[in-house]
């Protein structure tokens, strides 16, 4: 994951749903290239590839609502998008979007302060995003959630737990 | 202070005394439900290179979302799945003609008061009809937890529904559900869990709870409970794997939220497109001309749904301008309405019987073309869901539904239940 990203942002409003993202009929494949040649379809047959044009999608409320279809994260990866903020997050496009390795940000005030087509920067480390109405700053995730996204998710991340601890203890009890 | 269903079931899966709200834990959940996206969980395992898995006691996999196959590539996701199950030996397995996994799973007693469960789909909230945390996750979170037994999580903050009153001729949970998700929006408890209670809820039966969780999805929930009681003990007895407790919220329990709902001053409620948020009285939309009615889904087609609208189909056609579809929620669902005749009288209707599953509410035939109108009893009305961009999904209970039905448009189930 890089620490910091930068690039043109595409806009969506509130509760953007998972069958909005990627609709169940697309769900033959859990590769991230094939499955972004539908992404935002439904909206429009231009979407798959509009959406390549930009770098970080900015959206509203409740982003990711709906189904837990991974798939809704990781074809925003295939389509080359380098992060998401939204004012909120569902919970299982969260969990979904650090399981592949996808960066997001919860931000609020960045919504209302680019438009579509303006270049936004978002600083990790810092835990800052800079849009062209001024910076705004989010909470870092936590330190072991932050772990798996770092390594581009949990595949990744479990291949290095496995390959340096074995598998892990079991339960006590 | 004392803790909440949510926390309790965290802070024992998790070996500790107590748990707080925005904590964060390392859980060992009770059981894992994969549906069809197992076939993605071990192409996934395949990827991490490891085949040793955590507790083969702890994963279950139905295949619902699409059975039987409907195509090569879904027959040989489904002959990956089954070989996967046979050399690992997986003892709760279940095929194609079983049903959906989450009806399917509470049915045969897997699930039980207290566990935590997580399923490959975010419907699994639906488990906290039996007083289980149940919480929707991707395939790959699915692979991990396969592997090492464990899941992070965060400790939810909890909201309590205190429902009162009764509910009145017509009105089920499912318009309790679309009337309190109207009002709270679909973002009004993301992150959190849902406590319902209240005078209503303790004579509820287990399967209007089940709509009640399943619902409790679409406001967001991270997982929802009706706290088990003497109806789970009822519900359980004969089904339940193992013994169980059954689990209560501490009467200090810390609350986020508390809302109350008057079930006595309900009426019919019927959600629009493209958000189930978008939720009316019948009032505002009857007279909407639709093309299909599709009872189905987890949230709505279990036995006491097909016989509702059984009760107001007899005797009754279905409109020459509707195609109704009925799809049991699962195998028993379907052999009970076939010994009460509720099948018998819903196909003498004019309706269209499939095999149990999910069905439609997947997209599993029953497509939309452009600018068709479905009436659903399922929990999602989201754009394109059901087939065509331009096609439209409105939310009704089964009643509401049979009304609409027989009508060919939405239609007041009050006159067919004063």
């Amino acid at each position: 994951m890089e620490p910091r990203v930068k690039g043109r942002v595409i806009l969506f409003g509130d509760n953007i749903n998972t069958d909005v993202i990627i609709h169940a009929r697309h769900l033959r494949t859990i590769d991230p290239a094939e499955l972004a040649e539908h992404a935002f379809e439904v909206l429009g047959d231009e979407y798959p590839q509009k959406l390549r044009q930009f770098d970080i999608l900015v959206a509203g409320e409740n982003f990711g609502c709906g189904s837990a279809r991974e798939q809704a994260a990781s074809c925003l990866v295939g389509a080359g998008l380098k992060a998401v903020v939204a004012s909120s997050f569902a919970r299982t496009f969260f969990r979904n979007a650090i399981n592949t390795g996808l960066p997001i940000v919860e931000c609020p005030p960045v919504r209302g302060a680019v438009q579509e087509g303006e270049e936004v920067e978002i600083d990790f480390a810092r835990g800052t995003v800079t849009t062209p109405k001024g910076t705004f700053t989010f909470p870092g995730l936590p330190p072991s959630v932050m772990e798996i996204l770092a390594v581009g998710g949990l595949v990744p991340y479990l291949k290095r737990k496995f390959a340096t601890a074995g598998a892990p203890p079991p339960r006590a009890g | 202070m004392g803790m909440t269903l949510a926390q309790k079931v965290l802070a024992q899966t998790s070996g500790k005394p107590t748990v707080l709200p925005g904590e964060i834990v390392d859980a060992y959940p009770d059981l894992v439900m994969s549906h069809l996206a197992s076939w993605r969980s071990i192409r996934q395992l395949e990827q991490v290179g490891v085949d040793r898995l955590y507790d083969l006691n702890r994963i279950a996999v139905v295949l619902d979302h699409r059975s039987p196959a409907r195509t090569p590539e879904d027959a040989g996701h489904h002959q990956l799945i089954r070989e996967f199950v046979k050399r690992h030996g997986i003892p709760v397995y279940y095929d194609v003609h079983e049903g959906i996994a989450h009806l399917v799973l509470m049915e045969r007693g897997h699930v039980l008061p207290g566990m935590l469960i997580l399923g490959t789909d975010s419907h699994s909230t639906i488990y906290g009809a039996l007083g289980a945390f149940g919480t929707g996750v991707g395939f790959t979170e699915v692979t991990s937890v396969w592997l090492t037994g464990c899941v992070w999580m965060k400790v939810p903050e909890s909201v309590r529904v205190v429902i009162t009153g009764r509910f009145p001729p017509a009105v089920f949970g499912k318009d309790l559900m679309l009337a309190l998700i109207g009002q709270l929006t679909a973002n009004g408890c993301t992150y959190k869990s849902v406590e319902f209670t209240g005078d209503l809820v303790a004579n509820l039966s287990i399967s209007e709870r089940m709509t009640f969780c399943n619902l409790a999805m679409e406001l967001g929930a991270k997982c929802a409970f009706v706290p088990a009681d003497a109806v789970t003990e009822a519900y359980l007895a004969g089904r339940a794997k193992r013994p169980y407790e059954l689990l209560r919220p501490d009467p200090d329990a810390p609350y986020a939220r508390q809302v109350t709902v008057d079930a006595s001053a309900l009426t019919p409620m019927v959600s629009c497109p493209h958000q189930v948020d978008n939720a009316k009285p019948i009032t505002a939309v009857q007279g909407t001309r639709i093309h299909q009615a599709f009872l189905g889904s987890c949230a709505n087609a279990k036995y006491e749904d097909l016989e509702v609208a059984a009760g107001i189909l007899k005797g009754r056609r279905v409109h020459p301008d509707v195609r109704l579809i009925v799809t049991p929620g699962s195998r028993e669902i379907y052999l009970q309405a076939m010994r009460s005749g509720a099948l018998q009288t819903l196909v003498e209707a004019g309706a269209m019987l499939t095999n149990p599953g999910c069905g439609a509410c997947a997209g599993d035939g029953g497509s939309l073309g452009d600018g068709e109108v479905c009436l659903s009893t399922a929990n999602r009305n989201f754009l394109g869901r059901m087939g065509s961009r331009t096609s439209q999904i409105y939310l009704s209970s089964p009643a509401t539904l049979a009304a609409s039905a027989i009508k060919g448009v939405i239609a007041d189930p009050r006159e067919f239940l004063a």
